[in-house]
Protein backbone atom coordinates (compact mmCIF):
# COMPACT_ATOMS: atom_id res chain seq x y z
CA UNK A 1 0.00 0.00 0.00
CA UNK A 2 1.38 3.43 -0.67
CA UNK A 3 -0.36 6.79 -0.13
CA UNK A 4 -2.29 7.95 -2.58
CA UNK A 5 -5.89 9.60 -1.41
CA UNK A 6 -9.15 8.30 -3.48
CA UNK A 7 -11.91 10.56 -3.76
CA UNK A 8 -14.49 8.42 -4.96
CA UNK A 9 -13.75 6.46 -1.70
CA UNK A 10 -13.67 9.60 0.41
CA UNK A 11 -17.46 10.34 -0.98
CA UNK A 12 -18.85 7.09 -0.54
CA UNK A 13 -18.03 6.96 3.16
CA UNK A 14 -18.21 10.43 4.08
CA UNK A 15 -22.29 10.60 4.43
CA UNK A 16 -21.61 7.41 7.08
CA UNK A 17 -19.09 9.48 8.97
CA UNK A 18 -21.13 12.71 8.83
CA UNK A 19 -24.26 10.64 10.17
CA UNK A 20 -21.92 9.35 12.93
CA UNK A 21 -20.96 12.72 13.60
CA UNK A 22 -24.51 13.97 14.51
CA UNK A 23 -24.36 10.51 17.42
CA UNK A 24 -20.91 12.88 18.51
CA UNK A 25 -22.46 15.65 18.94
CA UNK A 26 -25.36 14.15 20.55
CA UNK A 27 -22.87 12.29 22.80
CA UNK A 28 -21.16 15.51 23.90
CA UNK A 29 -24.58 17.46 24.57
CA UNK A 30 -25.49 14.89 26.63
CA UNK A 31 -22.87 14.62 28.40
CA UNK A 32 -22.13 18.29 29.21
CA UNK A 33 -25.81 18.15 29.90
CA UNK A 34 -25.43 15.86 32.78
CA UNK A 35 -21.86 17.47 34.38
CA UNK A 36 -23.22 20.86 34.44
CA UNK A 37 -25.96 20.21 36.98
CA UNK A 38 -23.57 17.48 38.94
CA UNK A 39 -20.91 19.79 38.73
CA UNK A 40 -23.10 22.90 40.24
CA UNK A 41 -24.19 19.82 42.75
CA UNK A 42 -20.42 18.80 43.54
CA UNK A 43 -19.51 22.64 43.94
CA UNK A 44 -22.14 23.71 46.37
CA UNK A 45 -21.40 20.75 48.28
CA UNK A 46 -18.23 21.56 49.14
CA UNK A 47 -19.85 24.88 50.46
CA UNK A 48 -21.57 23.25 53.07
CA UNK A 49 -20.91 23.62 56.95
CA UNK A 50 -20.97 19.97 57.16
CA UNK A 51 -17.31 18.97 57.08
CA UNK A 52 -17.41 15.35 56.58
CA UNK A 53 -19.38 15.90 53.15
CA UNK A 54 -17.41 18.72 52.15
CA UNK A 55 -14.17 16.44 52.73
CA UNK A 56 -15.63 13.18 50.61
CA UNK A 57 -16.63 15.59 48.04
CA UNK A 58 -13.44 17.33 47.80
CA UNK A 59 -11.58 13.57 47.57
CA UNK A 60 -13.68 12.58 45.06
CA UNK A 61 -13.19 15.62 42.59
CA UNK A 62 -9.55 15.03 43.17
CA UNK A 63 -10.04 11.24 42.44
CA UNK A 64 -11.90 11.53 39.41
CA UNK A 65 -9.90 14.22 37.72
CA UNK A 66 -6.48 12.51 38.00
CA UNK A 67 -7.54 9.53 36.56
CA UNK A 68 -7.87 8.58 32.95
CA UNK A 69 -11.45 9.07 31.86
CA UNK A 70 -10.83 5.62 29.34
CA UNK A 71 -10.54 3.63 32.74
CA UNK A 72 -13.56 5.40 34.31
CA UNK A 73 -15.49 4.57 30.93
CA UNK A 74 -14.28 0.69 31.45
CA UNK A 75 -14.68 0.60 34.74
CA UNK A 76 -18.93 1.99 34.49
CA UNK A 77 -19.27 -0.63 31.52
CA UNK A 78 -17.82 -3.78 32.88
CA UNK A 79 -18.63 -3.43 36.72
CA UNK A 80 -22.13 -3.14 36.63
CA UNK A 81 -22.71 -6.05 35.17
CA UNK A 82 -20.48 -7.81 37.62
CA UNK A 83 -23.09 -7.18 40.29
CA UNK A 84 -26.41 -7.36 37.97
CA UNK A 85 -26.66 -4.02 36.88
CA UNK A 86 -26.92 -4.13 32.94
CA UNK A 87 -26.44 -1.15 31.23
CA UNK A 88 -25.92 -0.22 27.41
CA UNK A 89 -22.56 1.29 26.17
CA UNK A 90 -24.85 4.65 25.51
CA UNK A 91 -25.71 4.97 29.23
CA UNK A 92 -22.87 3.92 30.59
CA UNK A 93 -20.94 6.04 28.33
CA UNK A 94 -23.08 9.36 29.26
CA UNK A 95 -22.99 8.82 32.83
CA UNK A 96 -18.89 7.89 32.36
CA UNK A 97 -18.17 11.19 30.35
CA UNK A 98 -20.79 13.12 32.28
CA UNK A 99 -19.65 12.07 36.13
CA UNK A 100 -15.66 13.11 34.45
CA UNK A 101 -16.50 16.24 33.18
CA UNK A 102 -18.85 17.45 36.23
CA UNK A 103 -15.85 16.93 38.55
CA UNK A 104 -13.62 19.57 36.10
CA UNK A 105 -16.85 22.05 35.99
CA UNK A 106 -17.35 21.78 39.88
CA UNK A 107 -13.82 23.09 40.28
CA UNK A 108 -14.79 26.14 37.67
CA UNK A 109 -18.28 27.24 39.50
CA UNK A 110 -16.04 26.70 42.70
CA UNK A 111 -13.78 29.77 41.58
CA UNK A 112 -16.31 31.45 40.17
CA UNK A 113 -18.53 31.20 43.53
CA UNK A 114 -15.20 32.28 45.49
CA UNK A 115 -14.75 35.26 43.22
CA UNK A 116 -18.01 36.86 44.58
CA UNK A 117 -16.43 38.76 47.39
CA UNK A 118 -17.34 38.70 50.90
CA UNK A 119 -19.82 41.88 51.16
CA UNK A 120 -22.12 40.39 48.92
CA UNK A 121 -22.86 37.54 51.70
CA UNK A 122 -23.04 40.33 53.89
CA UNK A 123 -25.72 42.58 52.10
CA UNK A 124 -27.82 39.39 51.73
CA UNK A 125 -28.02 38.45 55.35
CA UNK A 126 -28.68 41.87 55.71
CA UNK A 127 -31.26 42.12 53.74
CA UNK A 128 -32.55 39.25 55.93
CA UNK A 129 -32.58 36.94 52.66
CA UNK A 130 -32.41 32.98 53.01
CA UNK A 131 -29.55 30.97 51.79
CA UNK A 132 -31.47 29.51 49.14
CA UNK A 133 -32.48 33.29 47.84
CA UNK A 134 -28.87 34.60 48.33
CA UNK A 135 -27.35 32.08 45.93
CA UNK A 136 -30.27 31.87 43.63
CA UNK A 137 -30.45 35.69 42.98
CA UNK A 138 -27.21 36.99 44.09
CA UNK A 139 -24.02 34.92 44.43
CA UNK A 140 -24.63 32.27 41.65
CA UNK A 141 -25.60 35.85 38.74
CA UNK A 142 -22.32 36.92 39.70
CA UNK A 143 -20.48 33.73 39.31
CA UNK A 144 -20.94 32.97 35.94
CA UNK A 145 -19.48 35.37 34.20
CA UNK A 146 -16.40 34.52 35.35
CA UNK A 147 -17.07 30.52 35.17
CA UNK A 148 -17.82 31.25 31.23
CA UNK A 149 -14.47 30.69 30.09
CA UNK A 150 -13.99 27.91 31.88
CA UNK A 151 -17.21 26.30 30.92
CA UNK A 152 -16.66 26.82 27.09
CA UNK A 153 -13.39 25.52 27.02
CA UNK A 154 -14.92 22.15 29.11
CA UNK A 155 -17.46 21.91 26.69
CA UNK A 156 -15.03 21.70 23.63
CA UNK A 157 -13.04 19.03 25.67
CA UNK A 158 -15.96 16.58 26.24
CA UNK A 159 -16.52 17.02 22.10
CA UNK A 160 -12.64 16.11 22.06
CA UNK A 161 -13.07 12.81 24.46
CA UNK A 162 -15.91 11.21 22.89
CA UNK A 163 -14.01 9.25 20.73
CA UNK A 164 -12.93 7.07 23.50
CA UNK A 165 -16.56 5.86 23.79
CA UNK A 166 -15.49 3.97 20.85
CA UNK A 167 -14.38 1.57 22.86
CA UNK A 168 -17.28 0.33 24.64
CA UNK A 169 -19.18 0.21 21.26
CA UNK A 170 -20.68 3.69 21.43
CA UNK A 171 -21.38 4.54 17.59
CA UNK A 172 -19.62 8.07 17.25
CA UNK A 173 -17.78 9.34 14.68
CA UNK A 174 -14.56 7.09 15.51
CA UNK A 175 -16.23 3.77 15.94
CA UNK A 176 -17.52 4.10 12.64
CA UNK A 177 -13.72 5.18 11.31
CA UNK A 178 -12.60 2.07 12.82
CA UNK A 179 -15.12 0.16 11.06
CA UNK A 180 -14.67 1.63 7.90
CA UNK A 181 -11.00 0.60 8.19
CA UNK A 182 -11.50 -2.78 8.91
CA UNK A 183 -14.05 -3.37 6.05
CA UNK A 184 -12.01 -1.85 3.54
CA UNK A 185 -8.48 -2.16 4.85
CA UNK A 186 -8.25 1.56 4.13
CA UNK A 187 -7.28 3.85 6.88
CA UNK A 188 -5.88 6.85 5.58
CA UNK A 189 -9.20 8.35 4.32
CA UNK A 190 -11.83 7.41 7.41
CA UNK A 191 -9.48 8.65 10.05
CA UNK A 192 -8.36 11.99 7.75
CA UNK A 193 -12.23 12.49 7.65
CA UNK A 194 -12.63 12.39 11.34
CA UNK A 195 -9.49 14.84 12.17
CA UNK A 196 -10.58 16.91 9.57
CA UNK A 197 -14.54 16.91 10.66
CA UNK A 198 -13.26 17.48 14.33
CA UNK A 199 -11.40 21.05 13.32
CA UNK A 200 -14.38 21.77 11.09
CA UNK A 201 -16.47 21.81 14.52
CA UNK A 202 -13.88 22.73 17.38
CA UNK A 203 -12.48 25.66 15.89
CA UNK A 204 -15.37 27.41 15.29
CA UNK A 205 -16.93 26.57 18.68
CA UNK A 206 -14.12 28.05 20.47
CA UNK A 207 -14.64 31.16 18.36
CA UNK A 208 -18.30 30.95 19.35
CA UNK A 209 -17.56 30.75 23.03
CA UNK A 210 -15.02 33.50 23.12
CA UNK A 211 -17.56 35.76 21.15
CA UNK A 212 -20.40 34.77 23.72
CA UNK A 213 -18.30 35.06 26.85
CA UNK A 214 -17.77 38.97 25.61
CA UNK A 215 -21.48 39.24 25.11
CA UNK A 216 -22.28 38.25 28.39
CA UNK A 217 -19.88 40.50 29.99
CA UNK A 218 -21.00 43.34 27.93
CA UNK A 219 -24.47 42.24 28.91
CA UNK A 220 -24.04 42.33 32.69
CA UNK A 221 -21.88 45.49 32.54
CA UNK A 222 -18.42 44.24 33.39
CA UNK A 223 -15.68 45.69 30.85
CA UNK B 1 -11.52 -13.42 45.21
CA UNK B 2 -11.22 -10.65 47.63
CA UNK B 3 -9.27 -7.72 46.68
CA UNK B 4 -6.49 -8.50 48.43
CA UNK B 5 -6.22 -12.28 46.95
CA UNK B 6 -7.06 -10.51 43.46
CA UNK B 7 -3.26 -8.35 44.80
CA UNK B 8 -1.82 -10.99 45.91
CA UNK B 9 -2.19 -12.91 42.57
CA UNK B 10 -1.91 -10.37 39.76
CA UNK B 11 0.81 -7.49 41.42
CA UNK B 12 3.39 -8.69 39.13
CA UNK B 13 1.63 -8.24 35.99
CA UNK B 14 0.32 -4.64 37.49
CA UNK B 15 3.74 -3.81 38.14
CA UNK B 16 4.88 -4.32 34.88
CA UNK B 17 1.90 -2.18 33.26
CA UNK B 18 2.87 0.35 36.05
CA UNK B 19 6.50 0.37 34.67
CA UNK B 20 5.62 0.78 31.03
CA UNK B 21 3.13 3.58 31.87
CA UNK B 22 5.79 5.29 33.64
CA UNK B 23 8.13 5.15 30.60
CA UNK B 24 5.52 6.42 28.47
CA UNK B 25 5.04 9.30 30.82
CA UNK B 26 8.56 10.12 31.37
CA UNK B 27 9.23 9.99 27.54
CA UNK B 28 6.20 11.61 26.62
CA UNK B 29 6.80 14.40 29.20
CA UNK B 30 10.08 15.42 28.02
CA UNK B 31 9.13 15.10 23.89
CA UNK B 32 6.10 17.80 25.03
CA UNK B 33 8.14 19.98 26.77
CA UNK B 34 10.33 20.52 24.18
CA UNK B 35 7.93 20.79 21.35
CA UNK B 36 5.99 23.34 23.88
CA UNK B 37 9.21 25.72 23.90
CA UNK B 38 9.89 25.51 20.26
CA UNK B 39 6.20 26.02 19.24
CA UNK B 40 5.80 28.57 22.25
CA UNK B 41 9.07 30.70 20.66
CA UNK B 42 7.78 30.20 17.45
CA UNK B 43 4.59 31.77 17.81
CA UNK B 44 5.99 34.77 19.65
CA UNK B 45 8.27 35.40 16.47
CA UNK B 46 8.09 38.23 14.08
CA UNK B 47 8.27 36.06 10.85
CA UNK B 48 4.68 35.54 9.82
CA UNK B 49 5.48 32.69 8.13
CA UNK B 50 7.13 30.89 11.57
CA UNK B 51 4.17 32.29 13.65
CA UNK B 52 1.93 30.27 10.94
CA UNK B 53 3.85 27.23 11.22
CA UNK B 54 3.75 27.54 14.95
CA UNK B 55 0.18 28.21 15.25
CA UNK B 56 -1.21 25.49 12.57
CA UNK B 57 0.85 22.93 14.59
CA UNK B 58 -0.85 23.92 17.30
CA UNK B 59 -4.51 24.93 16.22
CA UNK B 60 -4.96 21.04 15.00
CA UNK B 61 -3.69 19.11 17.93
CA UNK B 62 -5.52 21.17 20.10
CA UNK B 63 -8.63 20.89 17.89
CA UNK B 64 -8.71 16.99 17.26
CA UNK B 65 -8.87 14.79 19.54
CA UNK B 66 -5.52 12.74 20.96
CA UNK B 67 -7.38 9.42 19.70
CA UNK B 68 -7.74 10.43 16.37
CA UNK B 69 -4.30 11.70 16.37
CA UNK B 70 -2.76 8.45 17.98
CA UNK B 71 -4.76 6.33 15.34
CA UNK B 72 -3.50 8.70 12.68
CA UNK B 73 0.14 8.42 13.80
CA UNK B 74 0.08 4.50 14.08
CA UNK B 75 -2.45 3.60 11.13
CA UNK B 76 -1.80 5.88 8.69
CA UNK B 77 1.63 7.64 9.04
CA UNK B 78 3.05 3.88 7.68
CA UNK B 79 1.24 4.65 5.03
CA UNK B 80 3.82 7.48 4.13
CA UNK B 81 6.97 5.69 4.69
CA UNK B 82 7.37 6.16 8.30
CA UNK B 83 6.59 2.99 10.09
CA UNK B 84 6.66 3.81 14.49
CA UNK B 85 6.58 0.93 16.60
CA UNK B 86 3.40 0.66 18.88
CA UNK B 87 5.22 1.90 22.01
CA UNK B 88 7.00 5.03 19.86
CA UNK B 89 3.88 5.90 18.60
CA UNK B 90 2.16 5.81 22.17
CA UNK B 91 4.68 8.63 23.40
CA UNK B 92 4.93 10.22 20.27
CA UNK B 93 1.29 11.10 19.88
CA UNK B 94 1.09 12.10 23.58
CA UNK B 95 3.93 13.93 23.71
CA UNK B 96 3.00 15.76 20.33
CA UNK B 97 -0.58 16.12 21.58
CA UNK B 98 0.46 17.57 24.95
CA UNK B 99 3.18 19.92 23.29
CA UNK B 100 0.67 21.91 21.70
CA UNK B 101 -1.23 22.94 24.79
CA UNK B 102 2.12 23.33 26.37
CA UNK B 103 3.02 25.69 23.64
CA UNK B 104 0.19 27.97 24.50
CA UNK B 105 1.73 28.14 28.89
CA UNK B 106 5.07 28.85 27.38
CA UNK B 107 3.76 31.86 25.37
CA UNK B 108 1.99 33.02 28.22
CA UNK B 109 4.70 32.68 30.67
CA UNK B 110 6.81 34.58 27.99
CA UNK B 111 4.92 37.14 27.90
CA UNK B 112 3.86 37.50 31.60
CA UNK B 113 7.37 38.73 32.26
CA UNK B 114 7.74 43.06 32.42
CA UNK B 115 8.39 44.72 29.84
CA UNK B 116 11.23 46.36 31.68
CA UNK B 117 13.15 42.45 32.00
CA UNK B 118 13.55 42.89 28.62
CA UNK B 119 14.84 46.36 28.07
CA UNK B 120 17.36 45.49 30.68
CA UNK B 121 18.34 43.04 28.92
CA UNK B 122 18.46 45.20 25.74
CA UNK B 123 20.43 47.86 27.65
CA UNK B 124 23.23 45.13 28.74
CA UNK B 125 23.51 44.63 24.84
CA UNK B 126 22.98 40.98 25.33
CA UNK B 127 22.27 39.33 21.99
CA UNK B 128 18.57 37.99 21.85
CA UNK B 129 19.68 34.31 22.28
CA UNK B 130 21.58 35.47 25.38
CA UNK B 131 18.88 37.17 26.67
CA UNK B 132 15.65 34.78 26.20
CA UNK B 133 17.91 31.89 27.85
CA UNK B 134 19.79 34.06 30.51
CA UNK B 135 16.84 36.34 31.82
CA UNK B 136 13.94 35.78 30.30
CA UNK B 137 12.78 32.29 30.58
CA UNK B 138 13.94 31.59 34.02
CA UNK B 139 11.38 33.87 34.59
CA UNK B 140 8.99 32.82 32.29
CA UNK B 141 9.47 29.24 33.83
CA UNK B 142 8.42 30.09 37.53
CA UNK B 143 4.90 31.76 36.23
CA UNK B 144 4.51 28.88 34.06
CA UNK B 145 5.26 25.82 36.50
CA UNK B 146 1.90 25.88 38.39
CA UNK B 147 -0.54 25.31 35.49
CA UNK B 148 2.60 22.66 34.13
CA UNK B 149 1.60 20.65 36.78
CA UNK B 150 -2.12 20.05 35.71
CA UNK B 151 -1.09 19.73 32.29
CA UNK B 152 1.61 16.77 33.08
CA UNK B 153 -1.78 15.31 35.33
CA UNK B 154 -3.52 15.53 32.00
CA UNK B 155 -0.32 13.87 30.08
CA UNK B 156 -0.48 11.18 32.57
CA UNK B 157 -4.19 10.16 32.54
CA UNK B 158 -3.77 10.38 28.72
CA UNK B 159 -0.67 8.09 28.40
CA UNK B 160 -4.02 5.28 29.30
CA UNK B 161 -5.15 5.79 25.41
CA UNK B 162 -1.94 4.06 24.65
CA UNK B 163 -3.24 0.58 25.79
CA UNK B 164 -6.07 0.74 22.49
CA UNK B 165 -2.84 0.39 19.81
CA UNK B 166 -1.96 -2.33 22.72
CA UNK B 167 1.37 -0.78 24.55
CA UNK B 168 1.20 -3.37 27.63
CA UNK B 169 1.11 -0.41 29.89
CA UNK B 170 -1.43 -0.08 33.33
CA UNK B 171 -4.35 0.49 31.38
CA UNK B 172 -3.71 -2.44 29.00
CA UNK B 173 -2.98 -4.89 32.03
CA UNK B 174 -6.41 -3.73 33.67
CA UNK B 175 -7.99 -4.90 30.15
CA UNK B 176 -6.39 -8.13 30.07
CA UNK B 177 -6.93 -9.04 33.16
CA UNK B 178 -10.90 -7.99 32.94
CA UNK B 179 -10.86 -10.21 29.92
CA UNK B 180 -9.25 -13.64 31.75
CA UNK B 181 -10.99 -13.55 35.13
CA UNK B 182 -14.22 -11.18 34.68
CA UNK B 183 -13.20 -9.26 38.02
CA UNK B 184 -14.07 -6.02 36.36
CA UNK B 185 -13.99 -4.61 40.03
CA UNK B 186 -10.95 -5.75 40.69
CA UNK B 187 -8.83 -5.13 37.91
CA UNK B 188 -10.04 -1.76 36.92
CA UNK B 189 -10.19 -0.42 40.75
CA UNK B 190 -6.78 -1.59 41.39
CA UNK B 191 -5.67 0.55 37.79
CA UNK B 192 -7.37 3.39 38.70
CA UNK B 193 -5.80 3.96 42.67
CA UNK B 194 -2.74 3.63 40.27
CA UNK B 195 -3.50 6.54 38.66
CA UNK B 196 -4.64 8.32 41.35
CA UNK B 197 -0.92 7.53 43.44
CA UNK B 198 0.58 8.28 40.46
CA UNK B 199 -1.10 11.29 39.87
CA UNK B 200 -1.31 12.92 43.72
CA UNK B 201 1.45 11.34 45.23
CA UNK B 202 4.48 11.88 43.29
CA UNK B 203 3.59 13.79 40.20
CA UNK B 204 1.88 16.96 42.14
CA UNK B 205 4.66 16.70 44.90
CA UNK B 206 7.42 17.06 42.90
CA UNK B 207 5.98 19.76 40.95
CA UNK B 208 5.65 21.16 44.33
CA UNK B 209 9.26 20.73 44.96
CA UNK B 210 10.22 22.29 41.60
CA UNK B 211 7.91 25.43 41.83
CA UNK B 212 9.51 26.28 45.56
CA UNK B 213 13.16 25.33 44.47
CA UNK B 214 12.47 27.73 41.39
CA UNK B 215 11.69 30.13 43.40
CA UNK B 216 14.34 30.38 45.96
CA UNK B 217 16.79 30.26 42.74
CA UNK B 218 15.21 33.34 41.82
CA UNK B 219 15.11 35.11 45.08
CA UNK B 220 11.44 35.64 45.82
CA UNK B 221 10.67 32.69 48.25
Amino acid sequence: MGFHWKWDFTWEILPRLLEATLNTLIAAGAGYAIAIVLGLVLALAQRTPYRALTFVVREFVEFIRSTPLILQIFFVFYVGPQFGVRMSPWTSGMIAIGLHYSAYLSEVYRGGLNSVGKGQWEACTALNMSTRQAYTRIIIPQAVPPALAGMGNYLVGIFKDTPMLSVIGVAELMHTANAIGSESYRFLEPYTLVGVIFLAISLPAAGFIRVFETYVRRKLGLK
Amino acid sequence: MSLWEFIATYWPDFLKGTGITAAQFILATMLAIGIALVAGLMKLSHNAVIRGVSVTYIEIFRGTSLLVQLYWIFFVLPLFGVTLDKFTAGFVAVGMNLGAYGAELVRGGIQSVPKGQWEAAYALSMSPAKRMWRIILPQALVNMLPPWGNLLIELLKNTALVSLISVTDLMFVAKQINGSTFLSAQAFGLALIVYYVFARFIVTPFMRWLEGVMRRKLGRA
